[in-house]
């Protein structure tokens, strides 16, 4: 299996500004004092040497992941903006004139995880299906309505791509497009629902917009269950742990310390912290990977576990 | 996990010995209530040492929090002192060091803790 971000920002997306990139150049001329950049190669090679924070950045669209599960039809999580360069990847891939079918699987129906579907180009070519899969019941009336006026110019009617619906329930497995599929109910507001996906020996699980209750046993066990083995778990780590149980408690978000907690008790091989706070720029994210790499570091009781921060276009391949 | 308490001047001290984890939270919780409960406006101000904790997970933590909670909802004190290095680590990475009023050791949280 292979997976690629194409959002990894919570809540809202977010865009670097003119000041953000102006400190990024500045902090990297200042590094590059003394350091011989006569040739393309070695101005390469610095540029490479640079924190990914200076030299890259975590990116701004909202949660939208890709899933190559190693079949013709595509999986894709979440409906955020980042669907969009999604969109006009697949159809230069592709082309037009060649019929795709993709399964979209919804964690939940908020605005954040949904905008993208107007600018989703697949939807306006004739002959794609498209399968949108989710726990939720109103799931069609969301969509809908966001493209009803006066919201959107472009009414869900006319999309040229068949559209479908799939309700499915929680802890039961579905095989679809010879992937098993499993929902996990999880809390937050409206409900969210998480996405284990198993293929070849290998398995995912995709839990963002997931609060976690630390007093609650049974929940943590559940959560353990679902992410049990998974060679990669992508976590809304959205908050600070103390964030996360006190000034914002009860809005739906987990933390960096859990992750690493439930994903160490399940024995998880690779966590990517996803669904970024759209206040944190990426030095704060950065940061935020490195401490926890050390927290995972000082708890560990077995395996290391493997700590990311998700970024728009990262590719991992299983 | 085990809590002992003692006595210094105005300052209760409740020394903390074992992990703070999952498997511990709920009796931490259980031995600090009696303490939580008396520590109000005109009771003894609460130290909690540390020194003896060489891990504390998630729940350890919110059981800090919601001891800290019920002492400032009923007018008084509470603190923590003398962190082992990793537990230390484990409050930097939880933003719990901007939560807890947290002192290096027993003596500088009791001098604080002790009207002048």
């Amino acid at each position: 299996m292979k997976v690629r971000f194409w959002g990894t920002r919570g809540s809202i997306p977010v865009s670097l500004t003119a000041p953000d990139i102006r400190a990024k150049v500045l902090k990297a001329l200042e590094g590059a004092q003394g350091v011989d950049l006569a040739s393309a190669a070695a101005r390469a090679a610095y540029v490479d040497s640079l924190g990914f924070d200076v030299a890259g950045t975590f990116g701004g669209h909202s949660s939208c992941v890709q899933l190559d599960v190693g079949h013709q039809e595509h999986f894709i999580l979440d409906l955020g903006t980042g669907v969009r360069p999604l969109g006009q990847h697949m159809v230069a891939r592709f082309g037009p004139a060649v019929p795709q079918t993709y399964h979209v699987f919804m964690s939940h129906l908020h605005w954040d995880h949904i905008m993208g579907l107007p600018f989703f180009t697949p939807v306006y070519i004739p002959g794609n299906r498209i399968v949108v899969h989710s726990c939720h019941p109103h799931v069609e009336f969301a969509l809908r309505r966001q493209q009803a006026e006066p919201s959107f110019p472009v009414r869900f009617d006319q999309f040229s791509a068949r559209i479908e619906f799939d309700v499915m329930q929680p802890g039961v497995p579905a095989m679809i497009a010879g992937t098993q599929v499993t929902a996990h109910a999880q809390r937050h507001a409206g409900d969210s629902y998480g996405w284990r996906f198993e293929q070849g020996g290998k398995s995912v699980v995709y839990s963002t917009d997931s609060e976690h209750r630390l007093e609650d046993e049974q929940e943590r066990a559940g959560f353990i269950r679902f992410f049990d083995r998974a060679d990669l778990v992508i976590f809304d780590a959205m908050y600070s742990l103390a964030d996360a149980i006190s000034v914002k408690a009860d809005w739906g978000h987990s933390s960096n310390i859990v992750a690493v907690e439930l994903c160490q008790a399940a024995r998880v091989r690779r966590l990517a912290m996803f669904h970024h706070e759209p206040a944190y720029s990426d030095t704060q994210i950065a940061r935020v990977l490195q401490e926890t790499r050390r927290f995972e570091e000082i708890t560990r009781d077995g395996p290391a576990l493997k700590v990311l921060s998700a970024w728009d276009g990262l590719e991992l391949a299983l | 996990m085990e809590l002992s308490s003692r006595q210094l001047g105005p300052v209760r001290i409740l020394a903390v010995q074992g992990r703070l984890d999952h498997a511990q939270a709920k009796a931490f919780e259980a031995a600090l209530a009696p303490h939580l409960a008396e520590c109000r406006t005109g009771g003894s101000p609460l130290v909690l040492d540390l020194s003896g904790v060489g891990y504390i997970s998630s729940v350890g933590l919110r059981a800090l929090l919601l001891a800290a909670k019920q002492v400032k909802a009923q007018q008084g004190q509470i603190v923590v002192a003398a962190l082992t290095p990793i537990v230390t680590e484990v409050f930097q990475v939880s933003h719990f060091n901007l939560v807890l009023q947290i002192f290096p050791d027993v003596a500088a949280a009791v001098a604080h803790l002790t009207p002048a």
